[in-house]
């Protein structure tokens, strides 16, 4: 599994990267009343909006990590929000993509590095 | 503003200790919710009793010969005919009939009129009415006072063991009494919908009195993010959101807050324009709705008609724990106010049905007689 700073994890198989954010966001977040997922065939470069997260409170984006084409979003979240902070790192992810690019991948923080990210937050 | 520039309630100590996410508010640090979140926090404040810090809210005293005639020249309330113990919602208002704010005036005992005002508001509010009735009352500011809401349906079983006079207070009624070994201003009054009470006492005594009710398992702290939820599933309008400087009473569906007397008389700031208003209609009016499908719609959101021409804009939005469903206040034509009336709401590019419905969403159970 490997991070961003904006806490979505991404964990590569084959040539296909699942994507969700990490426990420490959805405990900030709070509990999850609404995920909007993006729709297969969607084009989305690393750094762009990739999903939209809602608590009670407010809405917040979810980045796409990585560069490449959506082949899946997450459909169950739709009836099951609160997923996201059940599991966040397991069945609340939120989309799989096809990679444009695998060393975008390596270019992201390991476990130990994202930990040692949260230390400084 | 920094956070060094904060300022903090005296109840900042108490909020840490008890896990909270503070943030800023209203130019203080405030505990936008505690350790269980906000939606469990309302749900909490609906089914037992919450308590919510909201010192940071203006506080005063209005003295002067006659301080109630004296506040009918800056609001549109009766409040020449408000009853020793009684406290009543209100508007200051500006000369084109806007709202600068809302409040709440009461009587709790013979020293004036007790003010208390939005806190975001309560520099300007206090400059405006010192300026506008300057020579008929004297504003004291009550900075050595904190404010505490205890609210939901096991709030009276809960104060009246520490403050036996609130038993027999009915909704709107306020009173100083004895309270918590000291001198407390209660209100039988709130934000949420719920029954409940507003709790004035000294800041020095403030963090004894935040202990000892939560040490009643029926009472737990409650952030700013469930006030915001509950106050919105109430259909209580937020200053600042639903309601500006551009806003009349009656755009703002608060017309209640204009006595008949009043009306009547046409004596008050703007009282032309809501004159009018009230006689013939006005361009755009504060409405509830729920959204039916998609997203939550937020503050700013556009409105638009069934045929997707924009026709308002919502001002507060989220959603509602209580409903399980995303709900929102907006302002709209009249045509449109009526509820059934289905509209659009468009969030990130997506039109969503909406439909106009009766406020509040969620039914008030407040204590009206004992």
């Amino acid at each position: 599994m490997r991070f961003t700073k904006d806490h979505e994890w991404v964990v590569v198989e084959g040539d296909v990267a699942t994507i969700g954010i990490t426990a420490y966001a959805a405990e900030q977040l709070g509990d999850v009343v609404f995920v909007e997922v993006p729709e297969a065939g969607k084009s989305v470069k690393a750094g762009d909006n990739l999903a939209v997260v809602e608590s009670v409170k407010a809405a917040s984006d979810v980045y796409a990590p990585i560069s490449g084409e959506v082949v899946e979003g997450n459909a169950a979240l739709g009836d099951a929000p609160e997923t996201v902070n059940d599991q966040p790192e397991g069945l609340g992810w939120f989309a799989k993509i096809k990679l444009a690019n695998p060393a975008e991948v390596e270019a992201l923080m390991d476990r130990d590095a994202y930990e040692e990210f949260l230390g400084t937050l | 503003m920094s956070d060094e520039n904060l300022k903090t309630t005296p109840l900042n100590a108490a909020h840490i200790a008890a896990g909270a996410r503070m943030v800023p508010f209203a130019g203080y640090s405030m505990p936008v919710q505690y350790k269980d979140g906000v939606l469990k926090e309302h749900l909490w404040t609906r089914e037992n009793a919450g308590l919510f810090d909201v010192s940071h809210m203006g506080q005063a005293r209005l003295r002067g010969v006659s301080p109630l005639s004296a506040f009918e020249e800056v609001t549109p309330g009766d409040f020449i005919g408000l009853k020793p113990g009684k406290q009543r919602y209100s508007v200051l208002l500006n000369k084109k009939g806007g709202i600068i704010d809302d409040l709440m005036a009461a009587r709790p005992d013979d020293d004036g009129l007790f003010v208390v005002v939005n806190g975001a508001c309560k520099d300007d509010d206090f400059k405006v009415i010192d300026n506008e009735l300057a020579g008929q009352v004297r504003i004291e500011r009550l900075e050595d006072r904190a404010l505490l809401a205890l609210q939901g349906p096991k709030a009276a079983e809960v104060l009246v063991q520490h403050a036996p006079e609130a038993a027999s207070m009915v909704f709107m009624d306020a009173r100083t009494m004895s309270a918590f070994g000291t001198e407390a201003i209660v209100s039988r009054s709130g934000y949420t919908g719920e029954d409940g009470y507003e709790i004035s006492v000294p800041a020095s005594e403030a963090e004894r009195i935040w202990n000892t009710l939560l040490a009643d398992e029926r009472v737990k702290p409650i952030g700013l993010g469930a006030r915001d939820s509950l106050r919105l599933e109430a259909g209580l309008p937020l200053y600042g959101h639903d309601v500006d400087e551009s806003v009349s009473p009656v755009e703002a569906d608060l017309a209640f807050s204009v006595s008949k007397k009043r009306r009547d008389a046409r004596d008050f700031p703007g009282a032309s324009r809501i004159a009018k208003e009230l006689a013939e209609g006005v361009s755009r009016k504060r409405v509830g709705f729920v959204v039916l499908e998609g997203a939550p719609a937020r503050e700013g959101a556009e409105i638009a008609d069934e045929e997707g021409n924009v026709i308002g804009v919502v001002t507060s939005g989220g959603f509602s724990p209580s409903l399980g469903k995303p709900i929102a206040m907006g302002f709209v034509p009249p045509a449109y106010a009526g509820p059934g009336s289905k509209l659009k709401v468009i969030v990130r590019g997506k039109a969503q049905t909406a439909e106009v419905t009766a406020m509040p969403f969620v039914p008030h159970r407040y204590v009206r007689k004992l």
